[in-house]
């Protein structure tokens, strides 16, 4: 294992606005074709952490390294083109425009009319839109729906359709099931196991525990702005994980420190 | 595996019929209206309505209005207000004048009115998003105050009349078409002006991202488009087109008066909402805009025709604004049935 680069990491990040102190000095790693869970409280740091990796926050200290090399990012933009996409908890999708308009939002495609007016490609981006979904089998009627006609497993897809339109690395996801209906969750869950098969690293932010484990290899846990805890998902059960979130080390923790005594 | 997300596939048939029929009522609910109220006037009028006369008499009245209410549609596409078109219009056409008295050549005083209708359509963008004022509604309403103080600063508060003939060519001239057949210039500089900014609209990034902004302006953020950026371009072009507006209207009257376009910007949000563009922005067609226009012209000229005093067609306008907007909101209802 320690021959790959890992895809992502984030070393000794701290993040304080103002006097409060939302992260101090957590780590986090994440592997190609890993989906790493990361658990806690509200208020634990979980989303911070995540808008600093995803370039919408810069860390007050500590450090960023994608596949070894160390970055900074001043805006989502920088992360984007670095591969890092983010899957936001509301979805951010503009409901008014078509499928194939919010998976290329910001990055439409042109071509040149008169030759020297840029206007966007509709229809290159409509078939690129079409083959992007069949290529991660997401099942809608006609790409020119708009997004506000799709149900919520739809949306979440189209999200997640955006996030892995153009090569990224990682896909980091806020809570992508919370507003589901049932039946939805289990497809969105066999979506993120689809992304692992290619190799893209999958952040997953959840209270559901039953999403975690259905999904995850890891699962880590913060607890006031720290590292908590963390364990392969075989190494760890649910209860222990529960235990985590609340602050209390569980059987596991207590044993692997009594081991170290 | 192999089926993932489908889900529109069991939702009801009669429901997605009526769904299906939603986005045509969108487009065309307000063409049907024009048609309406076309047939309507025939029917009351056969004599006087259907002639060329009459016809390009209505496009004559409109064309300021239907130019204003153009730039109004970009910036309540992006869910914002212009409450200082009517002031910006009247401040151009002003300078216009003002610059004309003095002695200016025509190609500068065709300029002007764009560079002034642009100045203040641009710091009402930066007062948006550089002093991060709560509502555009706060910048605008300041702006119309602006705006109009200085129109009256310029003059003296008197109107100036008497401008060089091809200033006033858009305004107030006609273009043969064949024996008998006059269509007034302002049509055609609205025909262009529509057809430019329409295209803009649906075929630029820059169109696309403003339409994103509407629907969603947090998504249109994380997507990387420069949301302030846009805007400032957005209400420096509602402004632009005021000052077309305002030469259009200096064309017609062959002056600058300092109550011209007083309260105007009122008309324009009526053409644009009774056109079908959503007041929670993203949503409209520059078509729908311009059938906006035309229904307040054509209900003014019906009225106008029938003798109907001046402040039943103001309660009328009110009336449809209020009706229009009703069918849009039955519209979301069945919409949002949907998910």
């Amino acid at each position: 294992m320690e021959t790959i680069t890992p895809l992502i990491e984030a070393r000794g990040i701290s993040k304080h606005f103002g006097a409060v102190t939302a992260l101090e000095e957590v780590n986090l790693s994440l592997m190609p074709g890993e989906v790493l869970g990361v658990v806690g409280d509200n208020g634990a740091g979980k989303s911070t952490l995540m808008k600093i990796l995803a370039g919408l926050y810069p860390p007050s200290q500590g450090q960023l390294i994608i596949q070894g090399q160390p970055v900074q990012f001043s805006s989502p933009k920088d992360a984007r083109d670095r591969g890092i996409e983010m899957v936001y908890q509301d979805l951010a999708l503009a409901g008014n425009l078509r499928i194939d308009e919010n998976i290329f939002l910001g990055r439409e495609q042109t071509r040149r009319v008169l030759g020297f007016i840029p206007i966007v490609h509709h229809r290159a981006n409509m078939r690129q839109a079409q083959e992007h979904l069949e290529r991660l089998r997401i099942h809608v009627k006609s790409v020119s729906q708009r997004v506000e006609e799709l149900s919520g497993g739809q949306r979440q897809a189209v999200a997640i359709a955006r996030a892995t339109a153009f090569d990224a690395k990682v896909i980091i996801m806020d809570e992508p099931t919370a507003a589901l209906a049932i039946k939805e969750v289990g497809k969105v869950l066999d979506l993120i196991k689809d992304l692992r098969t290619h190799g893209i690293g999958v952040i997953l932010i959840s209270h559901r525990l039953d999403d975690v484990f259905y999904v995850c290899d890891r699962v880590m846990a913060l607890f006031h702005g720290r590292n908590f805890a963390e364990a392969p998902l075989g190494r760890t059960d649910r209860n222990e994980v529960i235990g985590w979130i609340m602050g209390n080390r569980g059987q596991t923790a207590a044993a692997q420190e009594l081991d170290l005594n | 595996m192999a089926e993932q997300i489908t889900e529109l596939s069991d939702t009801k048939r009669a429901e997605s019929l009526r769904v299906r029929l939603i986005p045509y009522i969108d487009r065309y609910g307000v063409l049907l209206l024009v048609l309406v109220m076309g047939i309507t006037s025939y029917i009351l009028e056969p004599e006087v309505f259907l002639t060329w006369r009459n016809v390009s008499n209505i496009f004559r009245q409109i064309a300021f209005n239907a130019v204003l209410a153009l730039g109004e549609f970009i910036v309540i596409l992006t869910a914002g207000i212009d409450l200082s078109v009517g002031s910006t219009l009247a401040l151009a056409m002003m300078a216009t004048a003002v610059l004309s008295k003095a002695g200016y050549s025509v190609p500068i005083l065709l300029i002007v009115p764009f560079i002034v209708g642009a100045v203040v359509g641009v710091i009402n963008g930066l007062g948006l998003t550089k002093l991060r004022l709560p509502h555009p509604f706060i910048m605008t309403l300041g702006m119309l105050n602006i705006a109009r103080g200085a129109t009256n600063l310029i003059s003296g508060g008197v109107p100036i009349s008497g401008l060089p003939d091809p200033v006033r060519w858009m305004g107030a001239s006609d273009i043969k078409l064949g024996e008998g057949i006059e269509i007034p210039a302002s049509l055609l500089v609205v025909v262009i002006a529509y057809t430019i900014i329409g295209l803009f609209l649906q075929y630029s990034r820059t169109g696309r991202h403003i339409y994103a902004i509407g629907g969603n302006p947090q998504a249109a953020r994380v997507s990387g488009i420069n949301v302030d950026r846009t805007l400032i371009l957005v209400y420096g072009l509602c402004g632009m087109l005021a000052g077309l507006s305002g030469l259009l209207l200096a064309g017609r009257t062959n002056s600058g008066f300092p109550n011209a376009g007083l309260g105007q910007e009122l008309d324009a949000i009526s053409a644009v909402i009774i056109g079908g563009a959503s007041f929670f922005g993203g949503r409209g067609s520059v078509l729908g805009v311009f059938a906006g226009a035309l229904v307040i012209g054509l209900l003014r000229n019906i009225l106008n025709l029938q003798n109907v005093p001046v402040f039943w067609q103001q309660v009328l306008i009110g009336v449809v604004i209020i009706s229009v907007v009703y069918l849009d909101v039955l519209r979301r209802r069945a919409g949002s049935s949907n998910s």
